[in-house]
């Protein structure tokens, strides 16, 4: 099982990224800068501290939000870049140093710094969403992150024998659930053809699967062959890949 | 090498005003609201109303917040309609007895924050558009967006934020609204399920047909709903001094159940959206080590309480590794509507459903009086009905036969 991309000390002096051509990191610390919601995720830095101990990800990584939110204030480009590829993808995204004084969000800092690691296929981005495919498979294609019939023990091996029980009964258990979209698999998130085509036109129009294919061109290929014929049976002529 | 010197302004401007008092006069952040109706003004965007019948609270600053009591449109969550699905019946059970239309609607996408989160494979512009069309699907319905997960509340406050201030981003938006024939459209308030659990809490507790003046429940705030925009939460002088949330707490002190407390509340459940996917051993430790251990040494409570999709599937799922590695764990985990309904009186598995938890909770059902074996037969003699082909599916009148 996957622990971390990070097991060794985040190595800060940037000799790992050494051959990247500076010009590069430059790029990329200019897209994150770009971005319409960098003015509200960063306004400075006092290096309290508060955000690292209010840190889950801080407890058990080599990981420091407020390294990431100083990097970028002081515009390191050498740094920034080096924490956008060893550091960002062991956030939890739990927000809990928003509680920053001065109203920073390194934690939407880092989801920033993440679109544009995804957006320009870093291999670091791969790494950290290796064996992700699926998930975003999932909610790409359905709308949905969890499917109803997610519970099987291969799956989920550490969460005992409960799954297995779960697995076993998941048909009759579901038709005992007295919500009537509860009632099956197949109903348990029942998305109307319209609004699934709907959601389609929206990763369409916003980029969203010019990312997917930065990041797993194989995942992309499924997805266009899913979404274009559903979208071309609803009438639509919309090709993913111009 | 290339690098700018910042000016000194800039390293020191914050975004919050130092301090505040309980009073919407010396909030430290704007009213959204103020922007919101002026945008409308403007023609720039519809808001949607709460319909009345609603409940006044208030939120972080002393604000006041309308939460609706009926004509809800539901929108689900993707985990609790996965593999939690006694969460939201509840929810629905709760609706149900008190009379309220809702609706459980199909024209709903999940909000895609979780993956957004973990994945990053998103925008702001995709992630705006899926709110507004999901608001959008429930106007069309004339009815009132109630959000059952956490993350999509926080995600959301988050979208109304960037809606609001960025031109640009409303009209990207209002093109794709248009392509879809929608238009742009925003909820007066983004409201929780949870905050619409605590607004009904009184009358809850005077329907309330089990005693729960013995039982200890440690409570854990779910982070995307207190966390992010974080003036948008409800908060309470008699609740903490309005030091913290109030949702849940408030709920379960109307039900006569006295508060656990632990040192580490303020940490998250361990969750972590890619962790819990990709990197679980963070995810397991952290909700053993950090919250569930934490809780038993410090109040041993008898049930954990929380409102949030991911915080009842981390801290419930994850113990199962912590007792093979004889941690201090074996506390149930439960939502805020499964302990409502369970005060007055829903079956614990025709409505709780509480066979899909993983964590043994037939010790409170006990301490509760409630007999669990009792209980099981009579959800095994409903399958039994399935099975025989007598009923194809458990109705909300054999829930509550």
């Amino acid at each position: 099982m996957n622990f971390d991309i990070n097991s060794t000390p985040l190595d800060l002096t940037g000799e790992k990224y050494r051959d990247v051509p500076y010009e590069e990191k430059e790029r990329l610390f200019n897209e994150i800068k770009a971005d319409v919601r960098f003015h509200d995720v960063l306004y400075g830095c006092y290096e309290c501290g508060v955000c690292v101990a209010a840190c889950p990800s801080a407890r058990f990584y080599d990981f420091s939000p407020r390294v990431i939110a100083q990097a970028v204030a002081r515009e390191d480009v050498e740094l920034v870049y080096t924490l956008m590829n060893d550091s960002i993808w062991d956030c939890s995204q739990c927000f809990s140093c928003d509680r920053c004084p001065r109203g920073n969000s390194p934690g939407g800092l880092i989801t920033l710094m993440r679109e544009v690691a995804v957006k320009n296929g870093l291999e670091t981005a791969k790494e950290a969403l290796e064996g992700y495919g699926r998930i975003i498979y999932k909610i790409m294609s359905t709308g949905t992150q969890v499917s109803p019939d997610m519970l099987q023990p291969n799956a989920f091996p550490d969460w005992g024998h409960h799954v297995n029980e779960i697995a076993e009964n998941l048909d009759l258990w579901r038709r005992a659930l007295p919500p009537e979209t509860l009632h099956t698999v197949e109903t348990g998130w029942s998305v109307s053809e319209k609004t699934i085509i709907e959601l389609y036109l929206i990763w369409h129009m916003t980029g969203v699967m010019d990312m997917i294919k930065e990041i797993d061109e194989g995942l992309f290929m499924i997805l266009q062959d899913v979404m274009e014929e559903r979208l071309e049976d609803a009438g639509y002529d919309v090709l993913f890949d111009e | 090498m290339g690098q700018q010197v910042i000016p000194v302004e800039e390293l020191i401007k914050s975004k919050k005003k130092p301090g505040f008092k309980y009073t919407p006069e010396e909030a430290p952040t704007e009213d959204y609201r103020d922007i919101l109706f002026q945008l409308e003004k403007e023609g720039e965007l519809e808001v949607i109303r709460v319909p009345e019948p609603y409940v006044e609270v208030t939120t972080k600053y002393g604000r006041k917040k309308k939460i609706p009591l009926e004509h809800t449109w539901h929108h689900k969550s993707c985990g609790q309609c996965g593999h939690i699905p006694g969460y939201s019946t509840s929810i629905f059970w709760l609706n149900r007895q008190f009379g309220f239309d809702y609706v459980d609607p199909s024209d709903q996408t999940s909000c895609t924050a979780w993956n957004y989160y973990a994945s990053a494979t998103s925008n702001a512009e995709a992630q705006a558009a899926v709110a507004v069309r999901n608001f959008a699907a429930a106007a069309e319905t004339g009815r009132f967006p109630l959000i059952h997960c956490g993350t999509s509340f926080g995600h959301y406050k988050e979208v109304r934020h960037e809606l609001l201030h960025h031109h640009d981003l409303r009209r990207k938006v209002r093109e794709i609204m248009e392509r879809l024939g929608k238009k742009l459209v925003f909820p007066e308030e983004i409201v929780h399920y949870s905050e619409w659990v605590y607004a009904i809490r009184d009358k809850i507790a005077e329907r309330q047909v089990i005693d729960m003046k013995h039982i200890v429940a440690s409570v854990h705030p779910a982070c995307h709903y207190h966390k992010l925009v974080e003036e948008d939460a409800i908060y309470d002088p008699e609740i903490y001094g309005a030091q913290r949330t109030a949702v849940v707490t408030g709920t379960l002190k109307a039900l006569g159940i006295q508060i656990g407390e632990y040192s580490s509340w303020y940490d998250c459940c361990g969750f972590g959206f890619r962790h819990i996917l990709v990197s679980r051993d963070f995810s397991r430790s952290f909700a053993v080590q950090r919250k569930i251990e934490v809780m038993k040494e410090e109040a041993n409570p008898d049930v954990v309480v929380t409102h949030d999709t991911g915080c009842v599937t981390t801290l419930d799922q994850s113990q199962f590794a912590g007792k093979a590695h004889g941690k201090k764990v074996g506390i149930p985990v439960m939502s805020d509507s499964q302990i409502a309904a369970l005060a007055m009186g829903a079956h614990p598995y025709k409505v709780l459903q509480l066979h899909w938890h993983n964590t043994e909770n037939r010790p409170f059902l006990e301490k509760l009086g409630i007999d669990p074996d009792e209980k099981w037969r009579e959800f095994e003699e409903a399958l039994e009905k399935l099975k025989r082909g007598e009923k194809q599916y458990l109705t909300w009148e054999d829930a509550d036969a």
